[in-house]
Parts: C-alpha cells; structure tokens; sequence
C-alpha cells in the first residue's frame, strides 16, 4: 500500500498544476492577425496570450455583437472551481496517506477518482454552456448580423475541442498545461486504485 | 579660362576612361549581370529583408527606410521637413521640433545618416542625420522610427561634414561648409579671407541620447567638406576634409580650385575633450534652438540655448594638424582598422591615403611644412601610405568591406572602383548608371563591416526607369561584393537625393521595433485615455476638444456650440492597443494637414472655423470594415449666438 499511497499523494497533487498553468485555450487565427490573438483560460479566470489579446478580441467581436470576455467577478465559476480543485487536491492527498499507513484500503482511491471524474464532466458541460451562449447570445443591435444557408443566425461559438473556421478567423481550442497534468494526476490515482487492489490481494492471499 | 579647359579636358578624359571600364563587360546597360540575379535579391511575400539601409533624401529633408536586398522602400520618416501624411511639423506637438533660432523652418536639406556605435561597432539604438542649409543635427530612435531630437549648430552654415559618430558615442560632429563670420557681423564679402571662419561642433552624447554641444573648435575660414573618426589606435582623433583653402569668396568653381593640394584636418579631440573639462575654451554668446520630443507626453519642446564654448585650435598643444590632400578631397573615410585616412581628391584621378601611425611620428619628428593660421601642416611625403593611381575620375567616397579592401565612387567616369588597402592595387570597376556620388556598405563607418552588399547612390538618372517627364527620382544600385568582382543585382529607385546612408543587419533592430505606445503610459497633457473622459472645454475663444477613436467612431462625434471666429484644438486620442491599427483625423477645410494617430497616441491639430454651418471630419486611416462610418459632425453658430457646448456619442451626453 506504500507505493499506492506515494502515487495517490502525487497524483492528486498534480491537480494543484491548474493555479500556475492554463487548464485551457483558444486562439483566434485570421490574414490580418498572422500572430494569432489568443485567450488563456484559468481556473480563477481568463487572460490575453499577449497583454491586449482580450482587449481586441473583445473589438473584433462588437461587430458580431459577441458579449465582452467575462472578468473573473462576472463568473462565478471562476471563484467556485480554485476551491474545487483546491479542495479535491487535499482530500486526494489526505487518502493518500491514510491509505499509506494502511487506515483505509485502495477503494476510497477509486471512489475520489470516480468524484473527481463527474466534477470535471460537469466542469466540461458548464464551459461548453459558457462557450454556446458567448457565441450564440448576440446583441440584437450588432453591426453584422450574418446567417446560415437557412437564415438563422450565424453562432460564433468556438469548439469545445479543435479547430473549426469561424467568418475570417479560425479558431483554435485545445488544453493546455494545467489540464495535462491534471489528466496525469487522474491517471496516477487509477495506478494508485490498481496497485493498492494489487498488494491487498497479494497480502490477503499471503495470510 | 586656363581652367574652364582643364575641367573640359578633365570631362573628355571622363568619357575616355569611362569607356575604356566599359571594355571588359557586356556593353549593355545592365553591365556584366549575373543570370540568377533575380533570385539573389528576391525577398518572397512575408520574408524579411537581411538589412536595414537608411539613405538620406537630401532636398526631401528626410531619411527613408529601405530593405536589402530587396530595394523594397519601408518607410519615410520625416526629420527636417513638414510631412502632411502624418501631420509631423503640423501637429501641435512635433511643430516645435522644427523651430530655430531664425523662427520655424518648414524644410530641411538632409545629408548622411550614421548609426549610433558601442566599441566601433553597429548598436542600433538611434541614427543621426545632419541637415546642410539651417545647420541642424537630428536624432532618430530606432525603436519607434521617429525624429526625438533636433539640435541646430550656431556660427555654422553648410552643416556638411556632418553628423559623424566616434566609436562609443562619445559625439557627433557638425563642421561647417560655407566659412562665414564667427560669430556673425556685417563685413565686405571680399573682406573674407583671413576673417571667416569655420568652426567645427562636437555635440556630446549622453546614455539616453541627448545631445548637447561640448564645443565648437573655431578653425580657419575653409570649407569642412566630410568627415569621419578615428577607430582602433586612432580612436580619439577626427579627420575633416576642406577644400576652397584659397579662400575663394565668389566663382568657386574656379577659384577654389587653384591649389594643388588642400588639407585633411586631423583633431584630436580628446585632448580638446580634457581642455574642455579643465576649464579651457571660452564661453561667447550664441543663439540656437534645442528642441526634444518627449515619449510621455507626446509633446515637443524648444529651448533656446545663448551661450556655446569656443576653443582656439592654437591654445591647446597637439590637438589640430592639416594633412596636404591633392585637389579638393570630398570623402574622408577611415578604415576599419583605423590605420588609413582617404582623401578623395574629386579633381583627380588618384586617391591619397595618409597613415595615422605615420602622422604620429611625423607630428613627433615635428615634421612640418610650414603652418596655416599657426596650425602645423605636416609633411605631405611623411604622412603618405600610398596612392591609389588612375583608381577613376573625380573619386567622391571610399567605403570598406572588412576584408581589405576598399570601394571607391567616380562621379566623373560614373564607376564604382574596388582596390586593396596596402597595395593600392585596384581589382575591380563596374560601371555604374549615372555618375555615382556616394556608397554605402552596411557597418562602412565601423570597425566591424558586413560585407556581402554595397550600394551606389546616383546622382542621375535619364533612362534608368519608365520616364516621368522631365523630374525624375534619383537611382541606387545594390551589388553583391562577396566575390573577388562586384555583382550588379540591381537597380532601384530613391526618394529626394540620398547624399549617403547607413546600413545594418536586421536582426540589431528588428525585434526592438514598437508595435504600439501604450495607453497606461500616456501622459499628453489632453489625452482622454477612455470615451468617458472625452468633453469640450472653452478658454475665451478657443475650445479643447479632447476626442478618442477606436474602431469604428469618435468620441465624441457630434459636438456643438462652437462660434465663428473660434480656435479649435482637436486633441485625438487613439484608444487602440492593437499592432497596425491608426486612425486618422481630417476636418473639412483646416489650414493645416491630417493627423495619423498610432496606437496609445495623442495629436492635436487646430481648426478655425469661417462659417456657420454644419461640417463634417472624418477618419482617414482605412481602419476597419466601418472606416466609412468612422465621421462625425461640428456644429458652427454665429460669433455671437448662445448655444451651449455639447458633445454626444449616440445622442447620449458623455461625462
Ligand atoms: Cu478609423
């Protein structure tokens, strides 16, 4: 259980990587922006690749009548996921060793992993949200107002993940460091379950 | 008359000699054109040129910026002249960057640019450039490509040999051309010889750039052709060229040219430095503008300076010598290793090269032939490295490539002469497509040359492009000088008369380059820096519009209560912070020019209406896909009515 325990501490530990490193980003590729205009998405909030990025992707966007990038006091995602993750980190953490010195066995392991998993589907969900109505809820006095073949409204949401070309501009979406390691530290937690599984059955048929 | 036929002949010999270069190449008027030489200077779409060349534009009053190899022109940057394109010397701010102690002088007349060094060599941080007719040296950040200084020489006239750089930036130098009293006085023009001077400005430079005069060194009334420093051993000395040594005050072209041999003044300038610092010199009255444009408030600055320091060559003990130079030199040009001194002598057909270590010991051995002025002239014979023989006709400038060799322009048998330090032997010519004036290898004035391109700068044209009537834009032609002969690429047109240039690798600059003045650190003095700080303010009759832009209007775009008779200051903001996105202001019937706003910028231009109505301004700047939406509207009422000032964006009053 030593080596299970010492890899459930690491992994959750890993998740503490999302309070340095973007979890995700979004660029915004166009002919006049050959240095693409580029957004970085925190945990606690989200800022411009270079200092203006935000700035001008916002005054690209008022034509469309795409809402402004929301400040961090504008989501309240934004103040609920650092405690989240924060939170998840310590008790992976804190299972970790209990589980090391033996309290408690492997399975509390996959019970926080299966946690963390639909906390993070949830967070996915909710982003995709924020992503369709940033891209679909449009000032209705827009300079441009575009369609479809089919005369709806044209929606600017950018993928969730990938590339997908959006008016002039092709947008780019794809994670970045935090959520590699975020990935990682899950991946370490599931070795931990299965190694912890391992040893408790090698200790049971031991006795 | 002797010597209007001497110069006859001297045309023939020109023509004799020029042909006779001709022989080896093809005969055509591309010369020996190498086949790839397309690909050689081709730069494809979205490439970047290897170097940067600066030429001057001489009569245009400004530099202009060019890439190599691709000839392609980058830019204009306005220094000595008005530039309506962007309103420089219009706006309020940049109009007293044009100032001078005789009012303000809309043109200028730039000569030769040189780049600001570090340990004799190339550090890209400013270039200098020197304006010939209302004596004045510019100083031009090369991180924003823009005039930041501007420093006008008293007691000067003809400010030629000029704006030359010593190794470490110590100074730049303004000579003066045209010998005149010093300091000024009402005399007979015929009582010029033995009473003009002409005095020789060293202008100190500090870390930040500023420049200000140390002193002004008053040498005998000659003319101070070119100039350039020492480097290596002969750092601390600057060699000057004169000719009109006879003193000649009227037909010069004759009368100046009755010596045999004028005179390369070789200074010592740090021993005048010392002399300086401990007290020498004297302080006489002068009158001079110094004019500073200031990055954080956007705004210009002149003070008029009084006093300048004079020093008597003859008071400080080894610090001025003359080296005899057969037949008016041009071109003083120090190699890289700074051992040889060239004089161009444009009346012949050889170049004198003196030896610095030679001069030395000649000035040790007192080695002297005579005196002028009580200045020591030293021994032609003792001085002499070599001479470069039957090199052209009329040499103007010799350049380096760091290899040892040297190029050498021929106005008169209009070639570009390639020969070796040492030997003196000449390797190379090619003819160039007119009579060439000066050369440019990039690092040329340096001890560190990068020698794979030169270029020629001609002085005409005819033929050379598609005519376009009888006024025609001046000719460079770009060679590759990487092999043992000069490779003409090609040709490509100037803008003005570049008098010279200076050339670097992009990499020293390019990253460097701004891409937008920030908002946060503006401090114009009637910046609005949101929308909700744009309004209207009355003094008396005049009103302060403090006006913003951002893709794609003003704020505010509809103002009123303005009156007949009114001056109106529109100080426009630029709100972008976006690389490459200006936005520019023109109002129906101003007296003055547009302004072109930069990013983070703030300009102010002036407007007094005549007559009521309704008038419009606009952007000029193809901003975005609204830039024709990007206008807005100025209400004018009669001189005495009462309506109020008002300023909207969207019928909603803004505060
Ligand atoms: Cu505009």
């Amino acid at each position: 259980m030593k080596k299970s325990g010492t890899l459930m501490i690491i992994g959750s530990a890993l998740l503490l990587g999302l309070f340095i490193f973007p979890l995700w980003n979004i660029q915004l590729e166009a002919p006049q922006y050959p240095d693409p205009l580029g957004m970085n998405i925190y945990i606690s909030g989200i800022e411009g690749e270079e200092e203006f990025d935000i700035q001008n992707i916002d005054g690209i966007n008022h034509y469309i009548g795409m809402k402004k990038i929301p400040t961090p006091a504008e989501m309240w995602e934004f103040n609920t996921f650092p405690l989240v993750i924060g939170g998840m980190a310590t008790l992976g953490a804190l299972l970790g060793i209990l589980g090391f010195f033996k309290i408690i066995g492997p399975k509390w392991f996959l019970g926080w992993l299966i946690l963390m998993t639909v906390l993070g589907v949830l967070g996915m969900i909710d982003f995709n949200n924020w992503l369709t109505d940033y891209g679909t809820d449009l000032d209705p006095r827009a300079i441009m107002k575009l369609t479809d073949s089919e005369g709806n409204p044209l929606s600017y949401k950018p993928p969730l993940f990938g590339s997908q070309k959006i008016l002039n501009f092709t947008a780019h979406s794809y994670p970045r460091a935090g959520a590699y390691l975020m990935f990682i530290g899950m991946l370490l937690t599931l070795v931990a379950w299965l190694l912890g599984r391992k040893s408790k059955t090698m200790e049971l048929n031991k006795n | 008359m002797k010597n209007i036929i001497k110069i006859t002949v001297l045309g023939i010999l020109g023509l004799f000699l020029q042909s006779c270069g001709n022989d080896g190449s093809s005969g055509s008027k591309s010369g020996a054109i190498t086949s790839n030489a397309a690909e050689r200077v081709y730069v494809a779409p979205g490439e970047h040129d290897e170097y940067y060349a600066f030429l001057s534009g001489g009569y245009s009053g400004n530099l202009t910026v060019y890439g190599l190899p691709s000839g392609r022109l980058l830019k204009e940057i306005p220094v000595f002249s008005q530039f309506p394109t962007n309103g420089y010397g219009y706006s309020e701010e940049t109009v007293p960057m044009l100032n001078t102690s005789f009012g303000f002088v809309p043109w200028g007349d730039a000569h030769h640019p040189d780049i600001s060094q570090t340990e004799g060599e190339l550090d890209g941080r400013w270039i200098f450039i020197n304006e010939n007719n209302t004596p004045r040296i510019a100083r031009i950040s090369l991180e924003t490509f823009e005039t930041e200084e501007i420093i006008e020489i008293p007691h000067s006239a003809g400010n030629h040999s000029s704006s030359f750089i010593t190794e470490n930036t110590e100074y730049v130098v303004a000579g003066t051309r045209f010998s005149v009293p010093y300091p000024q006085e009402d005399m007979a023009i015929d009582q010029m010889k033995g009473n003009f001077k002409g005095p020789l400005t060293f202008i100190a430079i500090d870390d930040n750039g500023r420049m200000n005069i140390d002193f002004q060194l008053k040498m005998p009334g000659f003319n101070y052709d070119l100039s350039h420093p020492g480097r290596g051993d002969s750092h601390g000395w600057f060699f000057f060229t004169t000719y009109n040594t006879e003193e000649a005050h009227t037909m010069q072209e004759v009368n100046a040219s009755q010596n045999d041999k004028d005179f390369i003044a070789a200074v010592n300038w740090k021993k005048i430095q010392e002399y300086v610092k401990n007290g020498g010199g004297e302080e006489i009255d002068a009158e001079y503008a110094h004019n500073v444009f200031d990055h954080s408030t956007q705004t210009a600055t002149t003070t008029m300076e009084k006093k300048v320091l004079t020093v008597d060559p003859r008071e400080v003990e080894g610090a001025v010598y003359f080296m005899p130079t057969p037949k008016s030199p041009h071109g003083c040009d120090v190699d890289p290793s700074g051992e040889y001194i060239v004089g161009n002598g444009k009346l012949s057909t050889d170049l004198t090269v003196h030896s610095f270590s030679k001069m030395l010991k000649a000035i040790e051995n007192e080695d002297f032939d005579g005196d002028a002025y009580g200045i020591p002239v030293l021994n032609f014979d003792s001085t002499l490295a070599g001479t470069v023989k039957e090199g052209g006709l009329g040499p103007l400038h010799t350049e380096f490539d760091g290899k040892g060799n040297a190029y050498t322009t021929f106005f008169i048998s209009s070639e570009v002469v390639k020969w070796k330090l040492g030997t003196w032997e000449v390797l190379d010519r090619q003819p160039s497509y007119y009579s060439v004036g000066h050369l440019m290898i990039p690092g040329g004035n340096s001890r560190e040359p990068y020698g794979k391109y030169m270029i020629s700068m001609n002085k005409i044209t005819k033929d050379r492009y598609l005519p376009t009537g009888p006024e025609l834009e001046h000719s460079a032609q770009l060679y590759d000088i990487s092999g043992e002969k000069m490779e003409l690429l090609l040709d490509f047109p100037t803008h003005g008369e570049p008098h010279y240039a200076a050339g670097i690798p992009a990499e020293k600059i390019k990253s460097k380059s701004k891409k937008i003045y920030r908002l946060d650190e503006n401090k114009h003095e009637y910046a609005a820096i949101s929308e909700s700080e744009t309004k209207m303010v009355r003094e008396g009759n005049e009103v302060h519009v403090y006006m913003t832009t951002v893709r794609s209007h003003f704020s505010p775009d509809n103002l009123e209560g303005i009156k007949v008779g009114d001056k109106v200051f529109f100080h426009v903001t630029n709100l972008e912070q976006d690389f490459d996105v200006p936005h520019g202001f023109a109002m129906i019937g101003a007296n003055t020019s547009e302004l072109l706003i930069m990013p983070g910028q703030t300009k102010t231009i002036t407007w007094e209406p005549e007559k009521e109505g309704v008038w419009p301004f606009y952007c000029t700047d193809f901003c975005s896909a609204l830039h024709q939406e990007m206008q807005g509207y100025v209400r004018v009422s009669g001189k005495n009515s009462n309506v109020p000032l008002k300023w909207t964006l969207d019928d909603e009053e803004i505060n």
